[in-house]
C-alpha cells in the first residue's frame, strides 16, 4: 500500500493496520526517516518536500511490485510526507511483512534504497542562510546498485 | 505536449508547467532539450549541465535517448532526494 500525504503518521497504528486480522505474518520490519536539525554542517530550521503528483504514486507502486516479485511478502507499506516539515518530524515510513525476518529485512532495505533513488521527491532545506535544494548523494546510488540483477 | 519542471529546474525555467508544440525534428529527450534551450536564458541555465538533469516521459523515468513521439507529458528535474 502506498500513501503520499502532508499529515503525520503513527508507526504503531500503521503496523497494527497492516497485521489486523492476519495470522500468516511472522516478521515485520519498519523503517522511518526523520528530519535532522543539521545537514552538511549547517543548521536546518525547516524543510520543504516537493514531489511529482501522479508519477510519485506510480513509481512507488512499481517499487512495491518489484519487492513483491523478489521476496515472499505478505504485505508492504510506503508512506511519504510532502510539504513543510520541521526537525524531528517524520518524513517516510516503510514496512515489509513476511513469514520470516530475512525477507522482511531485505525488502525494507530494498524499498528504501529504490525510493531514495527513483521516487520523484525533492528536499529543500531552510536554515539561517538562503534556502537550498538538497543534492543527491552518491552513497544512495551505490546502495541501490546492490539490488541490481 | 505538456512539460513539467521540478525543484531547481522549475526555479531556473521560471515555470512549473507549460504546453508546447516542439518542432517535428525533436524526436527524443535530447532534441527536445536542444529546442528548449533556444527559448530563453532561463532554459539555457536550467539545461546547462545535462549531467544533473533527470527526465520522465509519460511519468516513467527516461534518459536523453528516450523517444518523445506520441508522449503527452515530459518532466525535467534534478536527481531525486526523497526518503
Amino acid at each position: 500500500m502506498i500513501r503520499v500525504q502532508t499529515d503525520d503518521f503513527d508507526i504503531g497504528a500503521e503496523v497494527a493496520a497492516l497485521t489486523e486480522g492476519r495470522t500468516d505474518i511472522g516478521a515485520i520490519v519498519t523503517f522511518s526517516g526523520l528530519v535532522r536539525d543539521a545537514s552538511g554542517g549547517e543548521r536546518v530550521a525547516s524543510m520543504e518536500l516537493e514531489h511529482y503528483p501522479g508519477m510519485t504514486e506510480k513509481e512507488l507502486a512499481r517499487i512495491e511490485t518489484e519487492a513483491h516479485e523478489r521476496w515472499p511478502l505478505q504485505a508492504t507499506l510506503i508512506v511519504h510526507r510532502v510539504g513543510r516539515l520541521a526537525p524531528g518530524d517524520n518524513i517516510v515510513l516503510v514496512a515489509a511483512a513476511s513469514a520470516h525476518r530475512e525477507a522482511a529485512f531485505e525488502a525494507a532495505s530494498f524499498l528504501m534504497d529504490y525510493l531514495k533513488t527513483r521516487a520523484p521527491f525533492w528536499k529543500r532545506e531552510e536554515g539561517q542562510g538562503e534556502a537550498h535544494w538538497v543534492d543527491a548523494r552518491e552513497s544512495d546510488d551505490k546502495a541501490a546498485t546492490r539490488w541490481k540483477r | 505536449m505538456k512539460l513539467l519542471y521540478f525543484a531547481w529546474v522549475k526555479q531556473k525555467t521560471g515555470t512549473g508547467e507549460e504546453d508546447v508544440m516542439p518542432p517535428a525534428g525533436a524526436g527524443n529527450v535530447h532534441e527536445l532539450i536542444a529546442w528548449l534551450k533556444t527559448r530563453g536564458e532561463g532554459y539555457e541555465a536550467a539545461f546547462a549541465d545535462l549531467g544533473v538533469i533527470r527526465c520522465a516521459v509519460d511519468q516513467e523515468h527516461g534518459d536523453l535517448d528516450t523517444p518523445i513521439a506520441g508522449a503527452s507529458e515530459v518532466a525535467f528535474f534534478p536527481p531525486v532526494t526523497g526518503g
